[in-house]
């Protein structure tokens, strides 16, 4: 291989020399900050007012910083708002969100990485027709499928419970999954498949073997979409689950929606942001990895 | 191809082997005996069914009909593990999260040998191989030579009785792969394993196999030995595909005279009494294929017909060349080749090419006379295409 140092050493060698303040810097600049303000300002009131006692509220500055920075609200709003009967927070809906979110992803990306693999290197009689309905899955309204899915989790004794919720976001993950997977299985050379048939792996041995260490990038791309679509869900939540068993969304929206006494704009912000942060660091901590998956995967013989 | 051999006695046998995806069939009824120890060529342009065959015979391809032994045992619906086989594949589809020692180690531990065991085989297929350095690094760590190298060496630890290749040296530059195909011509004759060789390259297929199996749409044209393949070609697409550079063909007919047949083209004749085969009746239409290297071009003395005259020294067309009958031909390119050159010549209307010495002097618009050794040209049917 040619040393691409020696190969340069006869070129005037150093990045071009460049002004900090250039036209160009300036303009892209100006307007990258501009639009993270924009974005940034309702985040910023958010806090701001979440860090405030009602007085203070009252007074109208909504973007003015605390005078007097208070967590009241935000205690308030983790384990003593109360929604209906229940007067113990939003900690109770973080916690139904959790034993819905992680079983959901486990479940529904276990089972569709292996129907991606098998539709992709297994092809049997008919897995084009399988797939092609498991696809045409994804393009039915849910409000279709809403209340036949009542009457369904309620015959096998699902309804109101959380497993119920689970499995119904096990089922409706599964068309885009399969897709995301077989795609991404199709896309490995066959002939890495064959070589371990020959080597004598069976379904399982490729799988776990040579399909899933090489297929990381797509594991946490399936990952980012599974958490943060069921954490984020409210629709099936609110039907599905009874006031005991709901998740941080609903939970969040009654809080929020409260006609009752006085409107408690901190409480309220504070329960947003305690909510919204499940998938912000999701985002955060997996985007790297993400990253990191993508270079691995390139670097691949 | 008829012969009926027993299954048992061969290492692997095809038997009226189908390969069909609903109406579109593969390969019909494909009969293939392959001796033990032999290194056995399938050739054939792409889509021709030589690699769906391999992949058959490996077991990959579930087969619509028919039967395959692999050491007198009908493996046909054994899975790929217990045939007996190891496969190299053109991009080498080594692991790439696994090191050289785990790609090496990964079909073993599957058998579910005892480690030590595992160690030997792997140190063994390391130094015939010469990668032992190798051993502790990935695959995306090595140049495409070693690559394939560790591959052959994953086949090569299993122990297997039957090496299939699958155009194992496509993927490398022309240096290396002259290199790789001598390293497994030498790996055959240290092993004595039989061997399936599928490429479309004719120089691999010519240097490597015992016996080279031509493929054409599925259907085996021609299997014999690679002395026979290139003399006598079964039929005119097998004469066209090997050798380079290639074969020409001259349609004619077949005349007579002085008791002596002949061929005849726009005017001219060839004697034919040379010819190795069967000439057919007079007036029969033929194509005449003749390898460049058969044709010996002259100049054109005082009195016509010298054929071989001035280039006649050259290999050997100078030896038992017949004479043009004096039709002599036009010399239209010249393709110097280093070594050679290659004349492209008009004869009787026809395109024809000769080899002549680098330094043959002739130049474009030419007039030259020809000689042609009859003894190792081929005479095809115009209708079948079947060599007579």
């Amino acid at each position: 291989m040619a040393d691409p140092v020696a190969a340069g050493r006869a070129e005037p060698r150093g990045t071009r020399p460049r002004r900090a303040l250039s036209r160009r810097n300036v303009m892209l600049y100006g307007v990258l900050i501009v639009v993270a303000l924009y974005y940034l300002l309702p985040l910023y009131v958010m806090v701001v007012t979440s860090l405030k006692g009602m007085p203070e509220i009252r007074l109208g500055n909504i973007f003015s910083p605390p005078m007097e920075i208070t967590f009241e609200p935000w205690v308030k709003a983790w384990s003593e708002a109360c929604t209906g009967l229940n007067c113990d927070g939003l900690s109770r809906g973080f916690w139904n969100s959790v034993r819905i979110t992680v079983p959901s992803v486990v479940l529904s990306i276990a089972i569709a990485s292996v129907n991606g693999y098998a539709l992709a290197n297994w092809r049997f009689r008919g897995s084009e027709v399988f797939f092609a309905i498991l696809i045409f899955g994804a393009f039915i309204p849910y409000q279709v499928m809403l209340y036949p899915i009542v009457i369904m989790l309620r015959e096998i004794g699902l309804y109101g419970t959380l497993s119920g919720l689970v499995l119904v976001h096990t089922i409706f993950g599964m068309p885009i999954l399969t897709l995301l997977f077989r795609n991404y299985f199709a896309s490995v050379p066959e002939e890495l498949f064959k070589a371990a048939r020959v080597d004598g792996a069976g379904f399982w041995g490729i799988y776990f073997k040579i399909m899933l260490p090489m297929s990381l990038p797509i594991f946490v791309v399936a990952i980012i979409l599974q958490v943060t679509g069921i954490w984020n869900d409210f629709l099936f939540g609110v039907v599905y689950t009874k006031p005991d068993t709901y998740p941080m969304t609903v939970q969040l929206n009654n809080i929020v929606n409260s006609v009752q006494g006085v409107k408690e704009y901190n409480v309220n912000m504070a329960a947003t942001i305690i909510t919204g942060l499940v998938p912000l660091v999701i985002y955060f901590i997996s985007g790297k990895l993400f990253v990191r998956g993508i270079a691995a995967g390139a670097v691949k013989g | 191809m008829n012969q009926m051999t027993n299954p048992a006695a061969t290492s692997v046998a095809v038997k009226d082997l189908r390969l069909a995806y609903g109406s579109l069939t593969i390969l019909d009824d494909l009969s293939l005996d392959i001796g033990e120890g032999e290194f056995i060529v399938l050739l054939g342009p792409s889509g021709c069914g030589k690699s769906t065959l391999l992949n058959c015979i490996a077991g990959l391809l579930d087969i619509t009909d028919g039967q395959i032994w692999i050491k007198g045992r009908n493996v046909t619906w054994e899975e790929p593990k217990d045939r007996g086989i190891g496969m190299v594949f053109q991009s080498y589809a080594l692991y790439p999260q696994m090191t050289v020692r785990g790609n090496l180690a990964f079909g073993l531990k599957n058998a579910g040998l005892p480690r030590g065991e595992i160690d030997k085989r792997i140190a063994r297929a390391a130094e015939i191989l010469q990668i032992q350095p190798l051993l502790d690094r990935k695959p995306a760590a090595l140049s495409g030579g070693q690559r394939q190298r560790v591959a052959i060496g994953r086949a090569l630890v299993r122990d297997v009785d039957v090496f299939l290749f699958d155009e194992p040296l496509s993927n490398l530059d022309a240096k290396l792969r002259s290199e790789l195909r001598v390293e497994i011509k030498r790996l055959h004759q240290q092993l004595r394993n039989t061997m399936i060789y599928v490429t479309h390259d004719q120089i691999e297929a010519l240097t490597l196999a015992d016996r080279i199996a031509v493929m054409r749409g599925g259907i085996i044209q021609q299997l014999a030995d690679p002395k026979t393949i290139y003399n006598k070609p079964a039929n005119l697409f097998v004469a066209g595909f090997i050798g380079s550079p290639a074969m020409t063909f001259l349609k004619g007919q077949i005349g007579e005279r002085d008791g002596v047949r002949t061929f005849e083209a726009g005017g001219s004749t060839i004697a034919l009494d040379q010819y190795r085969g069967e000439v057919p009746a007079r007036g029969t239409a033929v194509i005449l294929g003749v390898r460049p290297e058969h044709v010996a071009a002259g100049h054109v003395a005082a009195g016509h017909g010298a054929a071989g005259h001035g280039a006649a020294g050259h290999g050997a067309a100078g030896h038992g060349a017949t004479g043009a009958g004096g039709a002599a031909a036009k010399v239209e390119i010249d393709e110097p080749m280093g070594s050679d050159s290659l004349l492209w010549l008009r004869f009787a209307g026809q395109a024809l090419s000769a080899r002549a010495p680098a330094e043959h002097g002739f130049k474009a618009g030419d007039a030259v006379s020809l000689g042609f050794d009859i003894s190792k040209a081929s005479l095809f049917d115009t209708e079948t295409e079947q060599r007579l």
